[in-house]
């Protein structure tokens, strides 16, 4: 059992450690545009009437930087962490490791730019123009290059489950990418989509819904794979669980990205296959789950003294309730409330800040440490602070949403007895108005957090190798 | 063949894989290995908070 393994330095940290720190940097930026614009819901004057700073601008700016900034550059650091201490064996190549993060930091910085000034191809989630989308595919197919050179010269026979998620995650997003991006351009700044029509929703919303199951969720349970374990100090629940949750997962999330699409253009038929399909999801989504928080049987206790596994396994719980929501929005007579309205923004957001966030918290302060030579971070207390503030966030936020999004769906569908609507669009606008400063609150309590993690990161990194002794920091989180 | 048809055989054969792979995963012949597998992120622990138990490492041999 304890053959001395490949030594640190024989790994890449480097890229790791700069990846673990913008994704902090990113997450602070990212989730800060956020509570901009939930600011600019609730007070409209908050665009100050200059175009660059308006709503419609500012939006794909926020998602683009949480999903891609801050959410993928977590992805990038542990995928690169986990494939090298599994296989045990270095990067493929260094210099391709240090041209994807360079690579997609440079990417950040034209969406940050290009976004503000209205340049867009419009598609959600995919909004950057043609010259941004074929950086990201060269960017994306090295960073494949590395991943997958890194599997074939491993040490060990077994390829550990984690990295699985991560090799179906980077495989998928560059399809969806490539495929959904597809465009004719007109000049520098602007292209015109291939698709037409309702192909053209088809395809969006493959790809919307896929990137949300193979980044949003393929991905993070990745890291779900190696760090609660780790963290737990335990083996996984269920290693057999694991290998058929893989397959089922990638093989059923496909099929069900019609839900986005109920009462539109699209065939009936598409629609009904894919409620029934993003039903039966369920299934291995909470078979997932389940051997996550299994891990922890038999070492409950260690979530009192532990705010690190704390963000693991609460993530996870936030992953249960998003992946028990979804397939009741998906039923189309749910779904003719609940779309268009907040709910599925509160949807959103129980997946994002509950579930990705929270797994990727926890993964980069059990990676910080680690990476920079201490046994742990510089205050598990100011971890237990950010830990209570972000889980009040996100409640604040995912509560007023359902409240705000029911009240929307049954105020649009109230008709009186001659058949006209009971409700104007402003009468429902201005019964949202409480929950958008709620929700507005919310956000703050998750920046303050971020900005803690921002500090604490801080002392750990400067602190003096083994200054951050163990025994100072396990009394109480 | 028609669409259906081959929609139809398709769906069944992805069925019958995904039966194959849930007894495949489940058999007997590969418990040790994943269990193997599973413990194997451990290998890399140096001395601190997060080891497994004693027993646990001792079991496993
Ligand atoms: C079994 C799993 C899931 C199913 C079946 C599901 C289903 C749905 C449905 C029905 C909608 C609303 C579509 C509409 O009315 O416009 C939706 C929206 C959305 N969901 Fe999920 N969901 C699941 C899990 C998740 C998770 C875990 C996340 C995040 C990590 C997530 C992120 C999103 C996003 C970003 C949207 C908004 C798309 C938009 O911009 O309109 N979902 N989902
Ligand atoms: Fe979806």
């Amino acid at each position: 059992m304890s053959q001395t393994v490949a030594s640190q330095s024989e790994y890449n940290y480097k890229v790791v450690r700069q990846f673990a720190i913008m994704t902090v940097i990113w997450g602070i930026v990212g989730m800060g545009v956020g509570v901009f614009i939930a600011a600019q819901l609730a007070w409209p004057a908050l665009n100050f009437d200059i175009p660059w700073l308006t709503y419609s601008r500012l939006r794909p700016l926020h998602t683009n930087a949480v999903i891609f900034a801050f959410g993928t550059s977590a992805l990038f650091a542990t995928s690169y962490y986990v494939v090298q201490r599994t296989c045990q064996t270095r990067l493929f190549s260094d210099k391709l490791a240090s041209f994807t993060f360079w690579g997609w930091q440079a990417i950040i910085v034209a969406a940050a730019i290009t976004l503000p000034l209205g340049i867009t191809s419009s598609k959600e989630y995919a909004e950057l123009e043609w010259p941004i989308d074929i950086a990201i595919a060269v960017v994306w197919v090295t960073y494949a290059v590395v991943f997958f050179g890194t599997l074939i010269k491993r040490k060990v026979s077994h390829i550990y489950v984690a990295n699985w998620f991560y090799a179906g995650f980077i495989i998928t997003v560059a399809v969806l990418h490539i495929v959904n991006s597809m465009a004719v351009p007109v000049s520098l700044t602007k292209s015109y989509s291939i698709y037409a029509g309702a192909v053209d929703a088809m395809v969006q919303w493959w790809y919307g819904h896929n990137a949300v199951g193979f980044l949003l969720t393929a991905g993070f349970l990745g890291m779900m794979y190696y760090f609660v374990p780790k963290q737990a100090g335990r083996p996984v629940y269920s290693y057999r669980l694991s290998v058929v949750h893989f397959w089922a997962l990638v093989s059923l999330y496909l099929w069900a990205g019609p839900h986005h699409l109920h009462y539109t253009a699209l065939p009936d038929w598409t629609q009904s296959l894919g409620m029934v399909m993003s039903i039966i999801l369920f299934v291995p989504s909470w078979g997932g789950m389940i051997n996550g928080i299994m891990t922890l049987s038999g070492a409950w206790h260690k979530l009192r003294t532990d705010p690190v596994l704390r963000f693991l396994v609460v993530s996870l719980s936030f992953y249960g309730m998003s992946t028990f929501e979804g397939p009741m929005m998906s039923i189309k007579s749910v779904n003719a409330l609940s779309h268009y309205t907040d709910w599925t923004v509160g949807h959103v957001h129980s997946g994002a800040l509950g579930w990705v966030a929270m797994i990727s918290i926890g993964a980069i302060y059990h990676l910080i440490p680690a990476l920079f030579g201490h046994s742990n971070m510089y205050s598990v207390k100011l971890v237990n602070t950010h830990f209570w503030l972000h889980t009040v966030g996100v409640v604040l936020y995912i509560v007023a949403m359902w409240i705000s999004g029911v009240m929307q769906g049954l105020m649009w569908r109230a008709v009186n007895s001659d058949g006209t609507l009971m409700y104007s669009f402003v009468q429902s606008l201005e019964a949202s108005y409480p929950f958008y400063v709620m929700r507005f609150l919310g956000g703050v309590f998750i920046v303050v957090g971020m900005l803690v993690m921002a500090y604490n990161v801080f002392r750990t990194v400067t602190a003096k190798s083994g200054s951050l002794a163990t025994d100072a920091n396990t009394q109480m989180a | 063949m028609d669409y259906g048809t081959y929609r139809g055989i398709l769906t069944l054969v992805i069925l019958v894989l995904f039966i194959v792979i849930v007894v495949w995963a489940y058999s007997k012949r590969t418990k040790s290995r994943f269990d193997d597998a599973a413990k194997a992120i451990f290998d890399d622990e140096i001395k601190h908070g997060n080891t497994i138990s004693k027993e646990e490492k001792e079991s496993e041999k």
